[in-house]
């Protein structure tokens, strides 16, 4: 009998697969990683499996048009696109909406947000092992994605916004329906939080777990949710405020580890503080029209004159028509706005024309996921879904 | 140090490389030479733009502008909530700038990025290649010269000639 040294049972690092059809990335990515037994030593994300053109297709359509685009971005809150990029627009054209457009688009935004914390923690529950606390948050998404359904008539491709105004008002008791379903949100939170926030399964998957210093949150150039994780102080809503953010009063969530157990903390606060906007926003909705002034040649006529009238049918093919439509000034306007996933921005860049130069999305999703491979090492395998789940990465922000 | 100090101090140090300084809805743009970015950049973040927002690019073909291309970046100050916007033009025969890479980490994938869909260099990344399209794709999307349509792409398709198939094309 041989002794077996050390030495004889060294062997070569594996290389792993993760993705692109693995159930806990949660859309196409790609993960090469370099295992020594458990522990991930290297790890090469690959991305672009979703890598639709979407920037490119933005030359092609005009300004109203691109808003059903930019729903398929961040599949998880379309509204918080529409609402970035009709902002964008509007700064270009230094247009300025009404007050109650502006307060529906802070309901809607929130209410977005809510939706994707929800969905978030639950799925980073999942991943972990928790079924229940998706389920949950699963349930309490549903109702908001109703809420949706009766604002904008669809669930996913809302295509809400217009430049300078809004497809369509919210239709009247819609504020019952909506303080119906915060109530529920609110419960359902703190059920999930006495499922999972003193649980000692919970601790030990999540706290010391892909841990951001704040020096690293900076130089990644990591926003939102991480960010505040990581004790950076700075939301966009409050710092550098749009769409009349200023008019209300919140709370900022901040952690100060920078694990995943302190993103999950951020996001639970995020959905309570989101629920008081909302109801703040509800509180002061003001009165008042939301869609500019029709003859300024953005919006669509009603229907009933298009079809009743000729000046109405006139005044439809004015906008429509290929070579007529809004005239935006030259020039280039970059927007930022506080998306669930940390600072989404627009970036356009207009030669006059009825479509823009060149439309640039700033995705979060891609941003921070790039700190992954350096948040892995080190790490255990199973440790991956953990820090996969708590960045949040939407395939179809993250390739566009 | 507020933000015109800063654009005046870079004007006076680098008067060759700076082309102009507009301002477009309230937000400064500053157009310079891509050859001397990353000292600009260095100065502005001394100077407390510690965020590197947002890094891409436009393709300046048919807009007009003082090149070909310019690599556009978005900073922010986290201390006074400013945002700046720099604009770095490189030109189309060589289209070629230095990575700031070593300044900030973000722009390491977002440089990427840009060459993948422009086709711009950046001198001394650690590892640019394609990151949205496949490694042996042709052409660079976003370059206005390339077709929106997609026409090239399917006429480019190798055809793969099958019995069936060529039966139908001697008809």
């Amino acid at each position: 009998m041989t002794r077996v040294t050390e030495q004889q049972l060294e062997t070569d690092r594996m290389i792993l697969n993760f993705g692109p059809h693995h159930p806990s990335t949660h859309g196409t990515l790609r993960i090469i990683m370099e295992l020594e037994g458990e522990t991930v030593m290297k790890a090469i994300p690959e991305i672009g499996y979703l890598h639709s053109g979407f920037e490119k297709l933005g030359e092609d359509l005009d300004f109203n048009q691109y808003i059903t685009i930019t729903d398929r971005m961040n599949y998880l809150s379309p509204l918080c696109n529409n609402v970035a990029y009709a902002l964008a627009a509007e700064k270009l054209m230094e247009l300025e909406v009404s007050k109650r457009t502006e307060y529906i688009r802070v309901l809607m935004c929130e209410l977005s947000r809510i939706a994707d914390h929800l969905l978030n923690v639950g799925m980073l529950a999942v991943d972990l092992g928790a079924m229940t606390a998706f389920l949950y948050g699963f349930r309490a998404r549903e109702d908001i994605y109703d809420l949706f359904e009766i604002a904008t008539g669809t669930r996913l491709t809302t295509s809400y916004t217009l430049v300078g105004g809004l497809m369509r008002d919210i239709p009247d008791g819609y504020d019952k329906a909506v303080l119906k379903v915060l109530d529920e949100v609110d419960e359902i939170a703190n059920d999930i939080e006495t499922l999972l926030t003193k649980n000692r399964i919970w601790h030990d998957r999540t706290k010391n777990i892909g841990i951001i210093s704040k020096e690293n949150a900076i130089s990644y150039g990591i926003s939102g949710p991480m960010a505040r994780a990581s004790g950076i102080d700075w939301d966009i809503r409050v710092n550098e405020p749009y769409s009349s953010y200023e008019d209300f009063d919140f709370d900022v969530a901040i952690a100060l580890n920078g694990d995943v157990f302190d993103r999950y903390l951020v996001r639970m606060e995020e959905i309570r503080q989101s629920i008081n906007i909302c109801r703040q926003s509800l509180d002061k909705m003001p009165t008042g029209d939301v869609s500019i002034d029709p003859d300024f040649g953005f919006s669509l006529p009603p229907k009933d004159e298009v079809y009743n009238s000729i000046e109405g049918l006139i005044y439809h093919f004015e906008v429509t028509m290929p070579n007529r439509g809004m005239n935006p000034p030259v020039g280039e306007a970059y927007v930022a706005t506080e998306s669930p996933n940390g600072e989404l921005g627009y970036y356009i860049v207009s030669d006059g024309n009825r479509t823009p130069y060149r439309v640039r999305t700033r995705p979060p999703s891609l941003i921070n996921y790039s700190i992954f491979s350096k948040l892995i090492e080190g790490h255990m395998l199973s440790d991956a879904p953990a820090i996969l789940g708590s960045i949040n990465i939407i395939a179809g922000e993250l390739d566009r | 140090m507020s933000l015109e100090k800063t654009l005046s101090q870079i004007e006076d140090s680098f008067s060759d490389y700076v082309f102009g300084l507009t301002e477009f809805a309230g937000e400064k743009i500053i157009h310079i030479n891509g050859q001397r970015i990353i000292d600009v950049l260095k100065i502005f973040k001394d100077a407390g733009f510690n965020f590197l927002a947002d890094l891409t690019a436009t393709d300046n073909l048919t807009l007009g502008g003082f090149e070909r291309f310019a690599v556009v970046y978005h900073l922010l100050s986290h201390a006074s909530a400013e945002r700046v916007t720099v604009k770095a033009y490189v030109p189309e025969d060589n289209p070629v700038l230095p990575s700031i890479e070593l300044l900030w980490k973000t722009a390491d994938w977002q440089e990427r990025e840009v060459f993948d869909l422009f086709g711009i260099k950046f001198e001394g990344h650690p590892n640019l290649i394609r990151i949205m399209n496949p490694d042996d794709y042709e052409g660079y999307p976003l370059r206005k010269d390339y077709p929106r349509l997609g026409r090239k792409e399917r006429y480019d398709f190798p055809v793969i000639d099958r019995g069936i198939q060529k039966q139908k094309r001697t008809k």
